[in-house]
């Protein structure tokens, strides 16, 4: 069930060396396609589908076709993913348009500054059970 | 600048070494870059972009441990029934004492968790009370989850400390000291480039395997599996490889999910209150409930295991009373039913709008895959009801399966006979008394593991295997620190190894002319060749799907030679590109993953997991003589296999 790159919406990230959905797949397999720059999924067969090129795609010139040897066509299932929250489009067969939102974050992106306000680590304790923000002793067994 | 086939090498060397970038990975980078002293360098490489790696790429729709209130020792008791009694009960008490702390931590970072009615603006750490889909588990709206956590991650450690498409080949022992860790070799997937680390410890997170048995989808579907297809077993074979104990690779993991695509199912028994059903509607969980007194305890709890639940199906299916349907037609109408006859229907119609935008959102954030299903097939689930599948097998040890590798527990929890430090125990036999015991230490000195790595210990999840590679990066802090004057040597030369993984690019540079068509060469065989293969003897004569999950004694004899001579041949796997190259050692660790289950299976004279696998010759749970551990270990010198027991110990009361 593979991603497809539209041929008409992708501009090849602009002749970048890399390419927003070569750097976001798991698998690697999306690539570009440097005569005509335009990405592709090189081995389509070990998509996951897992969206994540689909979710980054700045030209949103990816969508996936869900897999020809299982399920029927005509369907879709569509994100846009914005900083606080992703919309899905869902397109039957049959016609029926689905849509839904939900929430994906509720911090900016980029603004996580992991140890603000956290404690330094007592590395008196390095050997014991417990994290260097514990608070309070880590319980045991009775 | 290298070419194909004539890569640049690079040496680096960094104290700590962190193989993988999911969950556990992220957990360690964060504790550890806090407690690091002046002086003590650190280096993670992935596969992958962090930002999308590993089981969680796409999101998930619940955190599954999260225990709030309740008692470690009731988790220690759930996880052990579930996986059928033969678990460490320190590991997964460990687990469960630390695991809220990354919980709070990934709110506080910016993941939604939802919250029971009137405590919506309250964080869990402030007492917000979180809405539960099952006793452990907690609802989130985690499409960014990866994201999130990643994020935090790549900040305390800083890209500069940070490779990603790296894929790491070997692990690799020291020259000098024996059963001693002292690096790694990998190559980029992009750049002709090899890299070889040293480092004093090694933290293995690679997580666990797929696609080591043949997938039920064939075709341009076959990357639709429900393990995510990009972990390959890598954590397990290298790990073996060196000579680290594995523990109870004789479990695998077949989840019943949404047929075709996979879907979770999770929510919707527990949250949607839906029933599993036959084709004539009989709830077969209450149909074949006698069948479950065959396997006490683990059969009589109130959840009982998840292979039994699966036993129960397939035995439904064998008899010819499948489809086994999911009920959300009528799971669905009933709720609204019940919203109307308590809200009236104004009120009820919002909430069932609510309660569909929930039901989808379970499979969009985790499972994008099966909405493509049902779109494609026009099902509208409070409409018509949904076929449910077993899939076909994977290890892990995280989610709901126990394989992995034996490791050290807590200090304070596990017993003298699974502590030790700078003289681990040999197969089978205890450690010496009286070392300083390190925390998730493999038996090879140095190195340590995590999440999907840790054997006999699952129901971590994603926040487990998070809090589990924090518990890892002190423990390999306070070994790095004790070992201060180790200067890791190498046993070959940088080129020797890059010649090693180089391989498959040296077979096809070699012979490709030979033949017209150069992938049907009597030299040459291509990954995905190899890995069918190994897919075809994994499922036809170790209990694929092929043969409903059924093997005996001399089917796995079978195998074995099959798998040795599969093994010589992967001596003849090409390249022609980076990224197949990738695939090549891929199935390389696939193999030795799939060899480990199998040989553990052959060890195991019974069958443990009834619903998982039934080994024929001996179908039946004998708590007498196998209630107990099986690991095994290579010798990294001969790559002899050996399987031994180890005995289990109960910590907490059980029933
Ligand atoms: C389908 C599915 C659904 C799940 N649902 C839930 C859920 O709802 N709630 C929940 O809490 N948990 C869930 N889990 C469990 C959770 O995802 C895992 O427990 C967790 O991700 C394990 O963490 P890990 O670090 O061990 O492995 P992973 O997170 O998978 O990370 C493995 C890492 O290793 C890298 N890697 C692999 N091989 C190599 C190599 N050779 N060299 C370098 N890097 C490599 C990968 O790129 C990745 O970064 C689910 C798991 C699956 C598979
Ligand atoms: S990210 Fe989109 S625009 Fe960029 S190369 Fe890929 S498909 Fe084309
Ligand atoms: S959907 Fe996922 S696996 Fe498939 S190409 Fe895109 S990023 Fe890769």
């Amino acid at each position: 069930m593979p991603s497809f790159v539209i041929n008409a919406k992708c501009d090849g990230c602009k002749g970048q060396d890399k390419t927003a959905c070569m750097y976001i797949c798991p698998n690697n397999l999306m690539k570009l396609d440097k005569e005509r720059m335009k990405g592709f999924n090189q081995e389509p067969e070990q998509c996951w589908e897992c969206y994540s090129c689909v979710k980054i795609c700045p030209q949103q010139a990816i969508e996936v076709r869900a897999y020809a040897d299982i399920v029927p066509m005509g369907g879709a299932v569509i994100p846009l993913r914005g900083s606080d929250s992703i919309m899905w489009t869902i397109k039957f067969r049959n016609g029926e348009v689905k849509r839904f939102k939900f929430p994906i974050r509720t911090t900016a992106e980029g603004s996580i500054d992991p140890y603000a306000g956290k404690p330094a680590a007592d590395m008196s304790k390095l050997s014991e059970p417990g994290f260097f923000n514990s608070t309070g002793p880590v319980r045991t067994m009775k | 600048m290298g070419s194909f086939g004539n890569p640049d090498i690079v040496e680096m060397q960094s104290d700590i070494l962190i193989i993988g970038g999911g969950m556990a990975a992220c957990g360690c980078a964060f504790e550890l870059m806090r407690w690091l002293p002046e002086g003590v360098t650190v280096r993670l490489v992935d596969k992958a972009a962090m930002e999308r790696s590993g089981a969680v790429a796409q999101g998930l729709s619940a955190i599954n441990t999260y225990l709030g209130e309740q008692d470690p020792a009731d988790y220690v008791r759930m996880v052990s029934n579930d996986l059928m009694g033969i678990v460490r009960d320190d590991l997964i008490y460990d687990v469960g004492r630390h695991v809220d702390n990354s919980v709070e931590l990934f709110e506080e970072w910016g993941l939604p968790i939802w919250k029971q009615p009137g405590d919506e603006e309250k964080t869990l750490k402030q007492g917000g009370k979180p809405v539960r889909s099952g006793k452990w588990q907690i609802m989130i709206n985690g499409e960014s989850y990866k994201t999130i956590v990643a994020e935090a991650a790549k900040k305390a450690l800083g890209m500069d400390r940070i490779q990603e498409r790296i894929f790491i080949v070997k692990l690799l022992l020291d020259a000098k000291e024996s059963n001693r860790i002292a690096g790694a070799v990998g190559f980029s997937n992009r750049e002709d480039k090899i890299y070889v680390y040293k480092a004093s410890a090694i933290l293995c997170v690679a997580g666990g395997a797929v696609n080591v048995f043949r997938p039920r989808s064939v075709g341009e579907g076959m990357g639709r599996t429900w393990y995510p297809v990009w972990n390959s077993g890598s954590t397990y074979a290298m790990v073996a490889q060196v000579g680290g104990e594995l523990t109870m690779m004789e479990n695998r993991f077949v989840p019943a999910r949404f047929k075709d695509g996979y879907g979770p199912v999770g929510a919707w028994f527990l949250l949607f209150k839906a029933k599993a059903t036959n084709v004539k509607g009989e709830v077969y969980m209450e149909t074949n409930a006698e069948m479950l007194k065959d396997y006490p305890p683990y059969g009589l709890a109130k959840v009982p295991a998840t292979c039994l639940r699966n036993h129960l199906m397939m035995k439904e299916m064998r008899e010819g009373r499948g489809p086994i349907y999911m009920r959300t037609d009528t799971a669905l109408q009933a709720l609204a039913k019940s919203y109307e006859d308590e809200f009236g229907p104004k009120e009820a119609k919002k909430k069932i709008k609510h309660l569909e935008a929930e039901a989808w959102e379970d499979f969009l954030d985790m499972c994008i895959g099966q909405a493509g299903v049902w779109a494609g097939e026009n099902i509208e689930p409070e409409k018509v009801p949904s076929e449910l599948m077993p899939t076909e097998p994977y290890f892990l040890g995280s989610h709901s399966g126990c394989c992995g590798i034996w490791t050290t527990g807590p200090s304070d929890l596990a017993p003298p006979e699974w502590q030790w430090g700078d003289n681990p125990p040999e197969a089978g036999k205890d450690p010496a008394p009286g070392q300083k015991n390190y925390n998730r230490m493999t038996t090879v000195k140095g190195l340590f593991t995590a999440g999907d790595g840790v054997g006999a210990s699952g129901h971590k999840f994603s926040s487990g295997s998070h809090a589990e590679g924090r518990i890892a990066a002190k423990a390999m802090l306070a070994w790095v620190m004790d070992h201060k004057g180790f200067q890791p040597t190498l046993s070959k030369t940088p080129q020797q190894l890059a010649e090693e993984i180089y391989m498959p690019v040296r077979n096809w540079m070699e012979h490709k002319d030979y033949s017209t068509m150069a992938e049907v060469n009597p030299h040459l065989i291509t990954p995905k060749m190899l890995q069918m293969r190994l897919q075809k003897i994994m499922d036809e004569y170790v209990a694929g799907v092929g043969t409903m999950y059924v093997t005996n004694e001399q089917m796995m004899e079978i195998a074995v030679k099959k798998l040795t001579e599969l093994k010589k041949d992967s001596a003849k796997m090409m390249a022609r590109d980076l990224h197949e190259l990738m695939r090549a050692w891929e199935n390389f660790h696939r193999i030795y993953a799939g060899e480990a289950h199998l040989r553990h299976m052959l060890f195991r004279k019974e069958t443990r997991y009834p619903g998982f696998y039934y080994n024929m010759t001996y179908n039946f749970v004998d708590e007498k003589n196998w209630k107990c551990f099986v690991n095994s270990k290579i010798n990294p010198e001969t790559g002899e296999w050996v399987a031994f027991k180890r005995a289990h110990k109960d910590l907490v009361t059980k029933p």
